[in-house]
């Protein structure tokens, strides 16, 4: 399958702030034959493949109604106060975790999923869902540094050339995800990122304070763009946006650093209180079909834990860095695990302490 | 004579109860909502639970949140005081012009309008940027002058730096005041707009004949006759500036946040409904107190011209 260009030009998280602007609400085709009900998907942008829906729709007879959201806090807020009607939901991993814990997912019936068996089984039992009784994995991925080859000495492979260097200072740009800094912080002082206690929220907070007059921005969700335009020649960013920055500009490399980065994982879960169990299980078992998770993937270049569709993919895929890691970074690298109200409230309240320095 | 509504109770119910439905619905509902989970805790995830708590309105107290809220006032006050000084000479242009230019002349200002504000956001990021087309001009402008300087033979004079050093304009309160004043000025021009057109001109006419010069004529009479517009110009600038998160974000790169950062982040990422309602709280009084001040000075002003008349 040769890449071509237009194929990834948009992410989903590229597209975020402009879909959540403009509220994309896409509704297909309704189905002619649609004779099997139907199915309310809520789904990242640019998230899926382009004829995965339609296909699913002539095969089934169910019509799928597919809705947009921009992130896990748009998804978390809509389902929080009750569930508006959706059938399937993708979040990613420590919001799977939130939600579990406030009992807004329906437990799966693995046996009307068999395409579960093509799920590579280092997925298979992860610590924020045991046994992954309410979620199965949809697409991987990592945070690492994107970077402007021509303008650094070295690879950029240590966090802290981004946070207590001064080497690249009003170079760099940061997440404006507060969990998310913290936790690379966290990374960057050797420590595990899950490792919540005051004391290491406090030194987190100085590391990101200290360096703040040398760091040029706080994306929100854009760091891909500043590196681009020439803005920044180091940005933390996910592994996917830079990807496509990598596709515009030979320029630009991506590295997870060696104390390693953080690990995400979106899945597909059926949140409580939908009217379609059985058809959002049919969908699931559809989207882990080998053919139709290598189209998935293939059209949006995110990892894929799906083993019998990457035994259909091209090595330009399956072999490239920015996807898939080295195995000893994905070694050191780790799952958030979901920090708890209180320690999330700390967190927060370091966040805006860093924001008012 | 006409009978007011109020004293046919029919007609009033018919032509009342729609709108008070609406405010009852969208207005009295959702603030009442807020109202009580500013003073509740979270119990779980999802749920809020109204205590009586007054921790929220205490934590907005914390040297953090009082210095991003002084900082929202300063940038806030500082831009509506450009929107002013910018809008009024505009103001005075569009109502003074003939009356085929007016209608074209507004339209230009409500312009604008027309594209969605996150995309003007994102053109004000691409011209404004250390490589952006500003610097981008300025450069060329260093180059044209350097070699303006060459010919007249005075370039070791040492007038002009060898390179141009690009101006940072993003991620500074200079940044982000810009874009508060490039989104707010329209509705600084039309309020200014509407009092200056009012406005009879033989006032100014008479001011002039009568010996007074120009700046006395605009600070004796033209002032304290559109003051009206300019209070409601600089409230209608002021409030929106005040809870502005877009601009931070995006030109201030993060660098330079506001209050309404904060409270974005408690409805999102913190998932801290009753801290968020209490800090939107505060902002909604200090707008109703904005808004009292001002039908105060309306309310003095009308006395003050009774007692004249």
């Amino acid at each position: 399958m040769q890449s071509s260009p237009a194929r990834r030009l948009i992410s989903r998280r590229r597209f975020l702030q402009g879909s959540a602007a403009i509220g994309i609400s896409l509704k297909l085709p309704a189905n002619a034959f649609a004779e099997g009900g139907k199915v309310n998907f809520y789904n990242w942008d640019t998230y899926i493949g382009e004829d995965t829906l339609p296909n699913f729709e002539k095969e089934s007879g169910i019509e799928v109604t597919y809705d947009l959201f921009a992130d896990n806090d748009e998804l978390f807020a809509k389902l929080r106060g009750g569930n508006p009607g959706y059938d399937l939901i993708v979040p990613t991993n420590d919001y799977v975790e939130r939600m579990l814990i406030a009992d807004m997912l329906e437990p799966l019936d693995h046996d009307k999923i068999p395409n579960l068996a093509n799920i590579d089984p280092v997925f298979m039992d992860p610590a924020f869902d045991p046994g992954r009784a309410h979620s199965v994995p949809y697409m991987w991925g990592t945070i690492g540094v994107g970077y402007r080859k021509s303008a650094v000495s070295r690879v950029p492979d240590s966090w802290t050339d981004l946070l207590s260097s001064d080497e690249y200072a009003g170079r760099i740009a940061l997440m404006s995800e507060p969990t998310t800094v913290l936790q690379i912080a966290m990374k960057a002082m050797g420590k595990s990122l899950n490792d919540w206690s005051e004391e290491n929220i406090a030194a987190a907070e100085k590391m990101i304070t200290d360096q703040k007059s040398r760091i040029t921005a706080f994306a929100p969700d854009n760091g891909q763009d500043l590196l681009l335009a020439g803005e920044v020649d180091l940005a933390m960013e996910w592994n996917g946006d830079i990807l496509q920055a990598m596709d515009e500009d030979d320029d630009i490399g991506f590295v997870v650093p060696n104390e390693g980065g953080l690990l995400w994982e979106d899945c597909l879960c059926i949140p409580k209180g939908g009217e379609n169990i059985e058809n959002a299980h049919i969908l699931i078992n559809h989207l882990l079909g080998a053919e139709v998770g290598a189209e998935i993937a293939d059209f949006i270049y995110y990892a894929s834990p799906n083993k019998a569709a990457l035994e259909l993919m091209d090595p330009e895929y399956t072999e490239n860095p920015a996807i898939f890691p080295p195995a000893s970074t994905v070694e050191k690298s780790e799952v958030a695990i979901f920090a708890g109200q209180e320690m999330t409230r700390l967190i927060d309240e370091a966040w805006t302490r860093i924001k008012a320095s | 004579m006409q009978q007011r509504a109020g004293q046919r109770p029919a007609a009033f119910i018919a032509t009342g109860l729609p709108g008070i439905g609406w405010l009852l619905a969208f207005f009295v509902a959702p603030l009442s909502i807020i109202l009580l989970y500013s003073f509740g805790e979270n119990v779980s995830l999802t749920q809020v639970e109204t205590t009586g708590t007054l921790e929220n309105y205490r934590r907005i107290f914390e040297p953090e949140i009082l210095k991003l809220g002084w900082r929202s006032i300063r940038i806030a006050f500082i831009s509506t005081l450009i929107c002013l000084v910018i809008g009024f000479p505009m103001a005075l242009v569009i109502a003074t012009s003939s009356q085929r230019a007016k209608p074209w002349l507004l339209l230009l200002i409500m312009l604008p309008f027309w594209t969605n504000l996150l995309i003007r956001t994102y053109a004000l990021l691409n011209i404004l940027g250390t490589r952006g087309r500003l610097n981008e001009l300025l450069v060329w402008l260093h180059g044209g002058m350097r070699q303006a300087l060459d010919i007249i033979g005075l370039s070791e004079a040492g007038l002009l730096a060898d390179r141009f050093t690009p101006i940072t304009f993003l991620g500074t309160e200079g940044g982000v005041i810009y874009g508060i004043v490039y989104v707010s000025l329209p509705f600084a021009i039309l309020p200014l707009y509407s009092v200056l057109e009012r406005m009879d001109t033989s006032l100014l006419e008479a001011s002039i004949d009568l010996g007074a010069g120009q700046w006395t004529t605009f600070r004796r009479v033209l002032l304290p006759l559109a003051l009206p517009g300019v209070l409601t110009a600089a409230v209608i600038t002021f409030i929106p500036a005040l809870g502005q998160f877009l601009t931070p974000d995006l030109l201030g790169r993060g660098q330079v946040d506001m209050i309404a950062n904060v409270i974005e982040r408690q409805f999102k990422r913190a998932n801290d409904w009753p801290f968020g309602s209490a800090l939107s709280l505060t902002l909604l009084y200090v707008t109703f107190l904005l808004l009292t001040l001002r039908a105060f000075s309306d309310a003095r002003r009308a006395r003050r011209t009774e007692n004249r008349g």
